[in-house]
């Protein structure tokens, strides 16, 4: 499964689970049947049903990744507030099971595309910590060579198209993505995921179009956090229901605190869009951090309401419920699993403080594709010939 | 297979404009410091010279000048078809949709319609709907559509109707299209080729004037060119094709139906050359699509007044061909930019300002630059005249140049 790669090679060093924690077996993948919290509510289409499968080790593996991601981001807040991130740095914490239950239902060739919420996605599609922290960093190692940032996490090889930082101009790059897995006939589908905010940009309701006109695989995913920066939805859309946004393209609202929830509308809407053309998935969702680290994310909303969601729906206490029900791990063990995670994710902050920054001779490199026809030649040039490839 | 590109002076033939025959010398036999000949005109300006070469007083053609207007062609040797400029632009689609699967045109009447102004005829027909297609009226979608395409490999080339439309699709073009390569750290590239025609037509009015050149030149990481003749037009359509960065392709709303015989095998113009259309020794003019012809123009008068003016067209607006221009200015000393976009932030201006920081030693008189005015195109017929560039001034500024 593509997590357990991800949590062996975020390792470092790949240790078998079993020594590590006792009782259960890594390979152990005994099927359970999840129901999820919220029935879906579906438009223009039947929604699919709320009996999710899957596998204890899954469901250790979600745990795992979802805490994972969640430690990552509080060290990023950390790192942001000791100057060594700067400019920009918009944190996904809150909103890991969006990110987890996508994963789950999809493959490397499915492509993901999203905005400037990215590092957990990135991570989820493969990244590693180093490469994170790096590029946060700004240092050479980073998955841009320190050149993106934050706002332009990037990997071509897990079909990860990044990493954007204008509101909304990802999802007609989104459908572009779609149409070129159609025009190649490879049956893989792109997810384009969106804001709340980003939901009332134009260019979003053009490439529906185009998407529906062309039966194109694309998936457009709003995660709805309910808070367009420091605008609440209401403030900014007349019909806040985004899943029915898409008017003759079919929507699903998913509660997007439920990793299974998610994973099970993923896994519906792939089988749609490689047959039917475009759907809308609504996540709602919700984030604890502020839009970004320069917002306090409590001048619009009350703590207590933050709180409240922590309380009720946080999507990681879900998932340990749900181990320690269904008797997979004792609580000490997990605990100790995220004290393991918290060494790791020290570790990947130490690593990569030690990279150097990028080099200045790579301020120039990348703006062009070295290429025919497309040296570019100052005064002194010499030679202007070229043979036809 | 393999062919070679065709340098910048390669020998074409007669267009319909009077332009000079070209037998232009390719560049690497231009000479670096050769004798050059002053022209003194008048009496009272003081004539300057440079090392060793001689003062020569022009007023009138002592010396055969060579013809500014082009004589019948006598050209057999070169096999070749003559063909208009848009059926240039689409020979060079159609070969390189041929050539490469990955190869596919969106934009808006491409397909069932033919183009709105025939480029992308019969491609519907011979490609299908999944590879020339015909979108909405969306070109901020369609474009980010394409370049979120050319990130996965496929090679669109966007359309837009009208250049001016592109200003709606300002934010793909800018940060997807020139920068995603750069902040991807090179794990993506961008091959679009985003054309369409532009310029001042005739009497088109202000929104479908314009002249786009100015505000993308300054995006990273893209690549300008203007074609201007049916040659480098299907060439330089093939070279942005191929080449691996997004470049964005002006033609010209007037120069579509340019007849223009052009070879029979398969070549490519370099996307960063510039053309010399007519050498010359007594001031360089620089210049690139329509203006071109007003140039020629203007020439053939210019010649009969005695002077030998030396016509490149950048053909590359980003970047500037440094090279021939700055060979030219060596040579001649006196540099004219006309060009059709706006005075204010144009093509001229950076190119003033480039020629000023690279070659001041060599320059005798400051760079003149004649630009359109900086107002919107008017509708009506003797306004928009003056809002171009036209002949009789040119000849006015090089008079002024030369003295």
């Amino acid at each position: 499964m593509a997590l357990s790669r991800l949590t062996s090679r975020s390792n470092g060093i790949s240790r078998p689970l079993s020594t590590a924690f006792g009782r259960f077996i890594s390979t152990d993948t005994t099927p359970i049947t999840i129901e999820t919290s919220l029935p879906f509510t579906a438009h223009l289409c039947d929604p699919p049903s709320r009996s999710v499968e899957s596998s204890t080790q899954e469901l250790l593996d979600f745990f795992r990744t979802m805490a994972l991601m969640r430690r990552m981001e509080i060290a990023a807040d950390s790192l942001y507030k000791a100057k060594l991130i700067r400019g920009f740095c918009h944190l996904y914490d809150g909103q890991e099971a969006v990110a987890i239950g996508m994963e789950a239902v999809i493959t490397k060739k499915d492509a993901i595309i999203t905005a400037y919420r990215d590092h957990c996605i990135f991570l989820g599609r493969g990244g590693s910590l180093y490469e994170v922290f790096a590029e946060l960093m700004g240092r050479q190692d980073g998955c841009s060579k320190g050149k993106g940032g934050s706002m332009h996490f990037y990997k071509k090889d897990s079909s990860f198209y990044g990493g954007h930082g204008i509101v909304g101009a990802q999802v007609p790059l989104g459908c572009g993505i779609a149409f070129a897995q159609k025009y190649v006939k490879e049956e893989a589908v792109t997810f384009a995921m969106y804001g709340d905010g980003a939901a009332n940009q134009g260019q979003l309701f053009e490439a529906l179009n185009i998407s529906a006109l062309w039966d194109l695989p694309s998936i457009l995913v709003c995660e709805n956090n309910h808070y367009g920066m420091g605008t609440a939805e209401w403030r900014a859309a007349k019909s806040p229901s985004y899943y029915k946004r898409g008017d003759y393209v079919p929507g699903l609202k998913v509660d997007g605190m439920d990793a299974f929830a998610v994973k099970q509308a993923c896994k519906f809407a792939k089988e749609h869009a490689l047959k039917n053309g475009p759907i809308i998935l609504e996540m709602d969702t919700y984030r604890y951090h502020g839009h970004s680290m320069s917002d306090p994310g409590s001048t619009y909303r009350t703590r207590d309401e933050i709180s409240g969601v922590r309380q009720e729906r946080d999507p990681i206490e879900r998932i340990k419920k749900l181990v320690l029900s269904h008797d997979l791990a004792t609580e000490k063990e997990l605990k100790d699993m995220e004290k393991e995670i918290r060494k790791e994710v020290d570790d990947a902050i130490a690593k990569a403080k030690d990279c150097s920054m990028p080099e200045p001779s790579e301020l120039f490199t990348n703006v062009y594709v070295k290429g025919f026809g497309t040296k570019s030649f100052g005064a002194d040039r010499k030679e202007v010939k070229a043979a036809l490839p | 297979m393999s062919a070679i590109i065709h340098g910048a002076g390669a020998a074409t033939a007669l267009t319909t404009f009077n332009s000079k025959k070209l037998v232009a010398p390719c560049r690497t036999n231009l000479p670096a410091r050769s004798k050059r000949c002053i022209v003194v005109a008048g009496s009272d300006d003081a004539s300057k010279s440079f090392g060793s070469s001689s003062v020569l007083s022009v007023r009138r053609p002592q010396k055969l000048i060579a013809n500014a207007v082009a004589t019948k062609t006598d050209t057999s040797a070169t096999t070749g078809h003559e063909l208009l400029l848009f059926e240039a632009l689409q020979e060079g689609l159609e070969e390189e949709m041929d050539r490469d699967p990955h190869v596919c045109v969106m934009g808006e009447d491409v397909g069932h319609y033919g183009g709105s102004y025939k480029v992308t005829k019969g491609l519907a027909d011979k490609f299908g709907d999944l590879r020339v297609l015909d979108t909405p009226i969306c070109e901020n979608a369609f474009t980010g559509m394409g370049i979120g395409a050319a990130m996965t490999g496929l090679r669109p080339v966007i359309e837009g109707m009208n250049m001016g439309f592109l200003l709606l699709a300002f934010n793909q073009i800018s940060n997807n299209c020139g920068m995603l390569h750069y902040t991807s750290g090179g794990q993506f590239t961008i091959p679009v080729v985003i054309r369409g025609p532009g310029g001042v037509g005739r009497q088109l009015g202000a929104e479908h004037s314009q002249r786009l050149e100015s505000y993308f030149q300054s995006i990273p990481g893209i690549q300008m060119v203007a074609c201007s003749t049916p040659y480098n037009a299907k060439g330089l359509m093939k070279a942005a094709i191929r080449s691996e960065n997004p470049v964005i392709l002006f033609e010209h709303v007037l120069l579509y139906n340019l007849k223009e015989k052009i070879p029979d095998d398969d070549y490519i113009c370099n996307l960063e050359e510039a053309e010399m259309v007519r050498p010359g020794e007594h001031i360089t003019i620089l210049t690139y699509s329509r203006m071109r012809y007003h140039v020629m123009q203007a020439a053939k008068t210019l010649v009969n007044k005695g002077y030998d003016p030396e016509v490149i067209d950048i053909r590359s607006l980003k970047p500037f061909d440094l090279y021939t221009i700055g060979n030219s200015v060596k040579k001649t000393h006196r540099v004219l930019i006309v060009e059709e976009c706006m005075r204010t932030g144009g093509i001229g201006a950076s190119l003033t300002a480039a020629i000023n920081e690279n070659f001041h030693d060599y320059l005798d008189a400051p760079v003149m630059c004649l630009s359109s005015q900086d107002v919107p195109t008017p509708y009506a017929g003797t306004l928009e005249e003056w809002t171009v560039v036209q002949p009789a001034q040119i000849v006015t500024a090089v008079e002024q140049l030369c003295q």
